[in-house]
């Protein structure tokens, strides 16, 4: 590319699932000076809230799409004149048959790279829409598609593409089904007032006409990322048998080796061995001996496998989401490296830094809201897993111990409460609560030399 | 079970049906004292004589119209063209009589006509064509390409116990080329039953005759660089077709290339993929792709003539492009 062209910045394709995206906030105005890489402005998706860098260094000549915007991937967002180039200087055009770009092919643009968009011809006036026609496979839904969608009651705009130009295949929507989308609707559903959000769009009560507020309330529409969550949740009640049950964990052991290792952690690795890290460590070697509560129900078939990709519910700083990231082959990790997974997944959450393929394919799930002090919890499960682990406050508490004579003592020790909610279709209580028992056996028992 | 060629297979069933049934005899250019242009009859004359293999002149019409005469008397005429291409002198006495005998005057008209068919070997325009789709498209006649030595006896027995006209097409490159187990015993394949080549679950490839092959190379190649797995249906038959195992195997896999020798225009994978964007439209997640011959007569040169013929590599550049599709 000559420099001193146009540059133009476009909706980038945010791993494969996501087909549109929202601009919630400019960092530059019109006008503005930027650098290379610097941020330009902020997007929601609804799988993740991330920054778009600048692909060129120069001045923001013109932003296209307003903030509150929702566009499709592929949109030219604004466009950048670099350094000397006269803004909107002509500039000697490409020759008119250097094909327009394609549509990147979204199974291999797992980055954010909008840089790598400024291969598109840019000359200056001539606005060659990214995606167009054909070439926007996300739209083009097959016969086989639209049907399968149908009898499924699936949003198809819903599943990631790994067709053409993002289209979704007959594969894409088996998989996205058997994944843990709804059981096939019946023909004539019974349509509750509460109708699952996955619904087709002309879904009766809760869509289109924002509601009108009434005297003393205030209402605003629902963020793309308030909606996955909604989605979700209503979504993951409807398929799984939801079981909790609960036990108690004496910490002490874990709490005393925390306070010796942190410093060290700190000093060498700057990362804070935290509760979690320890509960995350132990579970997932007890996932080991419990292949089915790491496993998944896929059609009449039950998956297990010999990895745990660990999810971890993180609450966006902003108090308004929730994510999900996964730090994939957990298996692989000691104390140590859990605690900078953790550590480097949760401030990418908050730092809205994280690409939808990390908040993709998890197996198993903790969750920690143990944070503000409660002491019990039933969450929901991420689909299509088995269980989520819940860990609570971690508080001190009068405990009925054995002193060394055998006889009965009360202390005072460090008491965690853990859940396990699982999906009884496939998991008995027997078996969640033997994982819970090895679990908490673990972690009362964890010695300097476990890592 | 002995290992033969494809000719062999198809010389075997002929002699075991000329032995088990006296009213079954050859006819065609140079098929008696000669053998045949291919060997198919080879040996023939001396175990059945001058008047159950006999020598004809030039006249396809003659050899066609002798033999719906002989069978509307009652005989079963297995007559050769020496090649495919020549069957078009012998078109009025397919079509215009014994195609519609049976319709217009109840007598079965029980012929096999044989016809070495298809290219590779730089025939060029006169003996290298399939000229399958024409026949399937008069009502009356029946249709069968087999691909397999073991398919090839099986349907010669069928096509000659079969009370219709049979256009029996074997093709003239597998002929020595494919070898395979054939059994000893006599034995049938029914018309209309399409065999499962190769199981697969992303693309179906339907096909027939020496594209069998050519799929199938394609198949493998695409399956270990691309991690594709494609379907081969073998048709054997293309009238009647087995329409029930085309879209069975397209409910499995949503996307279907139609592979033949034949040029494009009017080819039977034109009515193949008619059909399904009729009857399976909903099942489809890509659109039917056909892989034929380009719209021109056969080249001679045989770098044309490749250019002309599917290759393998168009197979796989047609799989990789409808997978990813």
């Amino acid at each position: 590319m000559a420099t001193g062209t146009l540059v133009d910045v476009v909706m980038p394709q945010m791993g494969v699932s996501v087909s549109e995206g929202t601009v919630t906030k400019w960092i530059k105005s019109e006008g503005e000076a930027i650098e290379a890489d610097e941020t330009l402005l902020e997007i929601s998706t609804d799988k993740v809230d991330t920054e778009v860098p600048s692909p060129a260094s120069g001045i923001v000549q013109q932003i296209l799409v307003q903030e509150g915007e929702t566009v499709e991937v592929g949109t030219k967002l604004a466009v950048i004149a670099p350094e000397g180039a006269a803004a909107g200087a002509p500039v000697p055009a490409a020759p008119a048959d250097e094909a327009p770009p394609e549509a990147p092919d979204v199974a291999e643009t797992l980055e954010p790279e909008p840089a790598a968009q400024i291969e598109a011809p840019t000359a200056a006036p001539a606005p060659a829409p990214a995606a167009e026609g054909r070439e926007d496979g996300a739209r083009f839904v097959s016969p086989v598609v639209a049907r399968i969608a149908a009898e499924h009651g699936v949003d198809v705009a819903q599943i990631p593409g790994t067709g053409r130009g993002g289209r979704v295949t007959k594969k894409d929507i088996l998989g996205f089904i058997e994944a843990g989308a709804p059981a096939p609707a019946p023909v004539a559903p019974p349509a509750p007032a509460e109708a699952p959000a996955e619904a087709p769009p002309p879904a009766p009560a809760a869509a289109p006409a924002p509601a009108e507020a009434q005297a003393g309330e205030s209402v605003e529409a629902m963020s793309a990322m308030r909606r996955g969550i909604a989605e979700h949740m209503r979504r993951s009640l409807d398929t799984s048998a939801h079981v909790t049950s609960a036990i108690e964990v004496d910490m002490s052991k874990v709490a005393a080796l925390r306070q010796k290792l942190k410093k060290e952690y700190q000093a060498a690795y700057g990362v804070n061995p935290t509760y979690l890290a320890f509960v995350a460590r132990a579970a997932v070697e007890t996932l080991k001996d419990y292949p089915w509560i790491n496993g998944e129900l896929r059609g009449d078939s039950i998956v297990t496998r010999t990895y745990v990709n660990l999810g971890f519910a993180v609450e966006l700083a902003d108090g308004k989401g929730l994510i999900v990231p996964v730090v994939r082959n957990a298996e692989t990790l000691n104390l140590l490296g859990m605690a900078k997974a953790i550590g480097d997944i949760a401030a990418r959450a908050r730092e809205k830094k994280l690409l939808p393929d990390d908040v993709q394919g998890g197996t198993f799930t903790i969750t920690n809201p143990g944070g503000y002090g409660t002491f019990h919890g039933t969450p929901v499960i991420s689909q299509p897993q088995a269980g989520i682990l819940g860990t609570y406050a971690v508080v001190k508490r009068p405990w009925v111990v054995q002193d060394e004579m055998g006889e009965d003592v009360i202390a005072i020790r460090s008491i965690m409460n853990l859940t396990l909610t699982y999906d009884h279709r496939l998991v008995d209580g027997a078996l969640a609560g033997r994982f819970l028992r090895d679990l908490r056996e673990r972690l009362q028992t964890w010695g300097e030399s476990d890592y | 079970m002995p290992e033969k060629t494809y000719l062999q297979a198809i010389s075997d069933g002929l002699r075991q049906e000329m032995r088990r049934d006296k009213r079954v005899f050859v006819i065609g250019e140079d098929v008696g004292v000669y053998g045949g242009a291919f060997k198919v009859t080879q040996g023939f004359q001396e175990e059945f004589g001058p008047w159950r293999v006999i020598d004809a002149p030039l006249a396809e019409t003659a050899i066609v119209g002798g033999c719906t005469g002989a069978a509307i008397m009652g005989m079963r005429p297995v007559a050769e063209m020496q090649f495919a291409d020549f069957v078009s002198c012998a078109w009025d006495h397919l079509v215009t009589v014994a195609a519609k005998q049976r319709y217009r005057a109840g007598t079965p008209v029980p012929i096999v006509v044989r016809c070495p068919s298809g290219g590779g070997f730089s025939g060029g325009p006169f003996h290298s064509q399939n000229p399958e789709s024409s026949f399937a498209h008069i009502p009356g006649l029946k249709v069968v390409c087999p691909a397999t030595p073991e398919d090839a006896k099986g349907l010669i027995v069928t096509a000659i116990e079969d009370p219709n006209p049979v256009l029996y097409f074997e093709h003239k490159h597998l002929y020595r080329r494919i070898k395979a187990d054939v059994p000893d015993e006599r034995y049938t394949i029914p018309l209309g039953e399409a065999r499962l080549h190769r199981e697969g679950d992303d693309v179906t490839v339907v096909t027939w005759g020496a594209m069998v092959y050519t799929a199938t190379e394609a198949a493998e190649k695409v399956a270990e660089e691309d991690g594709i797995s494609t379907e081969i249906i073998d048709l054997r038959s293309i009238m009647p077709w087995d329409k029930k195992a085309v879209l069975a195997s397209v409910e499995k896999t949503s996307k279907v290339i139609v592979l033949h020798e034949d040029t494009h225009t009017g080819g039977f994978g034109g009515e193949i993929a008619a059909t399904i964007a009729e009857e399976a439209f909903e099942q489809l997640d890509a659109p039917v792709k056909r892989i034929t011959a380009p719209d021109t007569p056969v080249p001679f040169a045989p770098a044309l003539e490749k250019e002309f013929l599917p290759q393998v590599d168009d197979v796989v550049a047609g799989l990789r492009e409808v997978a990813s599709y």
